[in-house]
């Protein structure tokens, strides 16, 4: 009987995954082993196309890429985000800061993109600062560039660091760090020595949460970058609305999809690696006379 | 002697605006068993954080072996803590835990096993060297914590209400093994409590403090059998004590009047003048509890009348509450000691007289309450 219940309560959150994740996951899934039709869509015959045709030596340059600046983001927000979470956890006004933290999320993800436009383009606020102060007569192209890319991806992407970085520091006892202090461990030792390795749960979720978003990123590289900084979210959607090769658009997807979810599943599978132990290879060494001579 | 003396000199410190420390300062000396005792919030663990370093003083000068200390960091102090709540790094193994120290410092892994298998050994725990702190009891894990403060040799330990956590029992017996460390490794400790029995248990001399300030320095015994203050007094121990007019001061000889109890003796000094107010003390286990009116013999001996409001049997002693005829409570400790010899018992309600002599009766001090 409470079983049936249970399957009551799940079933409208069952029926939503089914109808807007599982199914047109198998859509895609489908279409990419299709073959491409002559105008678009597809037509129903079974192919492995799709899949041989991402050997292109274009859309194995852009994976290196996506790789790459995902990497590079990841870790630049990771860097951010960790002083921010320390500093949050330990202030005294923990709720005004995690505001401020969470405020940019109201705002659309596109409007934030167009401010940093306002900001950094040709005719932007930073040019007309550097052309008052003198600084150069031409405008400086800030924007269409991989760093451009970059900069505005971990802007987009820290709050999503922050705030599980915030959330393990803020459980983290900070007596241990005192005590580190007080073991003869420098400040800068105490953090490496005791805080991170007791942070590291917070610190893989705060690396997934932005390197899993980043790979797949889209509408960033389209309207910040340039020739250079074009990501697979960007070849996806051109072979979807300008090349019209959808089951190639699929194949990528997949890849992108496979590849994201492949490195989540390894890193919650993950054991938690053992402590080194000096025991193992050594039994006799228990063996220790009081004095402290074997 | 080993380790070192310490020397804090009119040190205050704020909060804010709260005052933690007022003013405060002492001197422990080498190799001392020091305590400071006082219920929380009284700025004990203010004066052990100044000590370890992790914090500063406002003003007031700590010297460690004459050598002033200020702005060094906890890492430079050759004095190691004892952390309330053992602090113990969760991600590393009981013997990594002590190694700790060692690690930091780059010792070679050998000299690092001898020293972390002796220090584990002085605490009874080298069985359990490959494990978690989680997988501990409280008492080990307090033992741990006490082996990595000592392995880096330090000359003082720091220990800051180390036993709060563990059960009665357990606490007996870790004072205990506390008290033997520190006459093997021979150097100073200094030990915050709130625990009046632990603290008379194993110090050789006690700090009581109350808001922030000293009230007395002395030997467990001088802290309990002469309290300065009525704070100290009813802080450490339980105590009785009586408003008292003084009639006539002669020498050490006193006698006083308490309204509604009539004329009352007090051997002890003082500087009050006869028609000013004083406190005075009288400790439970010093009154003698009768039903019959006891012989006084012509000596300095007080007594006291009422009936047993509230009896309170805990086996090795009975402790009476007392309502006198005034009105006023004294608390009386029985010890049964001799209860096969067939003494009458004294139940609830009954009528009793209460006896004890000047001599036990001290004046104390308002102030500090």
């Amino acid at each position: 009987m409470r079983k049936q219940v249970g399957l009551l309560y799940t079933l409208p959150q069952i029926l939503w995954l089914v109808v807007f994740f599982a199914a047109p996951l198998c859509i895609i899934v489908m279409y990419s082993f299709l073959k491409k039709g002559l105008y678009g869509g597809v037509e129903l015959q079974f192919s492995l196309e799709a899949y041989t045709a991402m050997a292109n030596p274009n859309i194995v340059l852009v994976t290196w890429r996506t790789l790459k600046i995902s990497i590079i983001a990841t870790v630049l927000t990771l860097l951010i985000a960790l002083p921010c979470g320390y500093s949050i956890a330990r202030s005294k006004n923990q709720a005004i800061r995690l505001f401020l933290v969470i405020v940019p999320f109201w705002t659309n993800f596109l409007v934030r993109i167009y401010a940093w436009i306002a900001i950094m383009g040709n005719e932007g606020f930073l040019n007309d600062i550097l052309r008052a102060l003198r600084l150069t007569t031409e405008s400086v192209q800030f924007l269409y560039n991989q760093a451009a890319v970059i900069l505005v991806l971990v802007y987009m992407y820290l709050p999503y660091a922050i705030l599980p970085l915030f959330s393990t520091i803020d459980k983290f006892d900070f007596t241990l760090l005192d005590a580190a202090r007080d073991l003869g461990a420098t400040r800068f030792q105490s953090y490496v020595r005791v805080l991170l390795p007791n942070i590291k749960g917070g610190l893989v979720t705060a690396g997934l949460f932005t390197f899993v978003p980043i790979f797949g990123a889209y509408a960033v590289p389209l309207l910040i970058g340039g020739k250079d900084s074009y990501m697979l979210g960007n070849i996806i959607a051109d072979q979807l609305t300008k090349t019209r090769n959808w089951p190639l658009a699929s194949s990528i997807s997949m890849t992108v999809t496979v590849l994201t979810t492949g490195l989540v599943f390894l890193i919650a599978m993950r054991k938690p690696r053992e402590q080194k132990q000096v025991f193992d290879a050594d039994p006799a060494f228990l063996q220790v006379a009081p004095d402290g001579k074997r | 002697m080993k380790g070192a003396d310490v020397n804090i000199e009119g040190v205050s410190k704020f909060f804010g605006s709260f005052q933690a420390l007022k003013n405060v300062s002492l001197s422990i000396s080498k190799g001392e068993f020091f305590s400071l005792l006082g219920p929380s919030g009284c700025g004990k663990t203010t004066v052990l954080r100044l000590i370890g370093g992790f914090e500063d003083p406002d003003s007031g000068s700590i010297a460690i072996d004459g050598k002033s200390v200020a702005g060094l960091p906890p890492d430079k102090r050759r004095c190691n803590t004892v952390f309330q709540s053992y602090a113990l790094f969760p991600h590393l193994s009981v013997f990594e835990n002590v190694a700790f120290p060692l690690r930091i410092r780059k010792v070679p892994q050998q000299l690092v096993r001898e020293k972390v298998m002796h220090y584990l050994s002085l605490v009874q725990l080298e069985m359990h060297a490959p494990k978690k702190p989680s997988q501990l009891s409280g008492g080990q894990r307090q033992r741990v914590a006490i082996a990595r403060a000592l392995i880096n040799e330090p000359s003082i330990l720091l220990l800051d209400e180390p036993l709060s956590a563990l059960d009665a029992k357990l606490r007996q017996h870790m004072l205990m093994e506390l008290d033997t460390i520190h006459d093997k490794v021979g150097i100073t400790f200094i030990y915050v409590t709130h625990d009046q029995q632990e603290a008379l248990s194993v110090s050789d001399r006690i700090a009581v403090m109350n808001m922030g300030e000293v009230l007395q320095i002395g030997t467990p015994r001088q802290i309990y059998e002469n309290p300065a203050t009525e704070f100290v007094a009813r802080f450490i121990g339980e105590t009785n004590v009586f408003n008292l007019k003084i009639i006539s001061v002669d020498g050490t000889k006193i006698r006083g009047e308490t309204e509604g109890l009539g004329s009352m003796f007090v051997d002890d000094e003082t500087d009050a003048k006869p028609g000013e107010m004083v406190l005075a003390t009288i400790r439970p286990e010093k009154i003698r509890i009768s039903t019959e009116i006891p012989e006084t013999n012509g000596g300095r001996i007080n007594i006291l009348h009422g009936f047993v409001a509230e009896p309170i049997y805990s086996g090795f002693q009975t402790k009476y509450v007392v309502q006198l005829d005034t009105g006023m409570l004294v608390t009386v400790y029985r010890q049964h000691a001799n209860w096969s010899e067939g003494i009458p018992d004294i139940e609830w309600k009954d009528e009793v007289y209460l006896s004890f002599s000047a001599a036990d009766m001290v004046i104390v001090e308002t102030q500090g309450q």
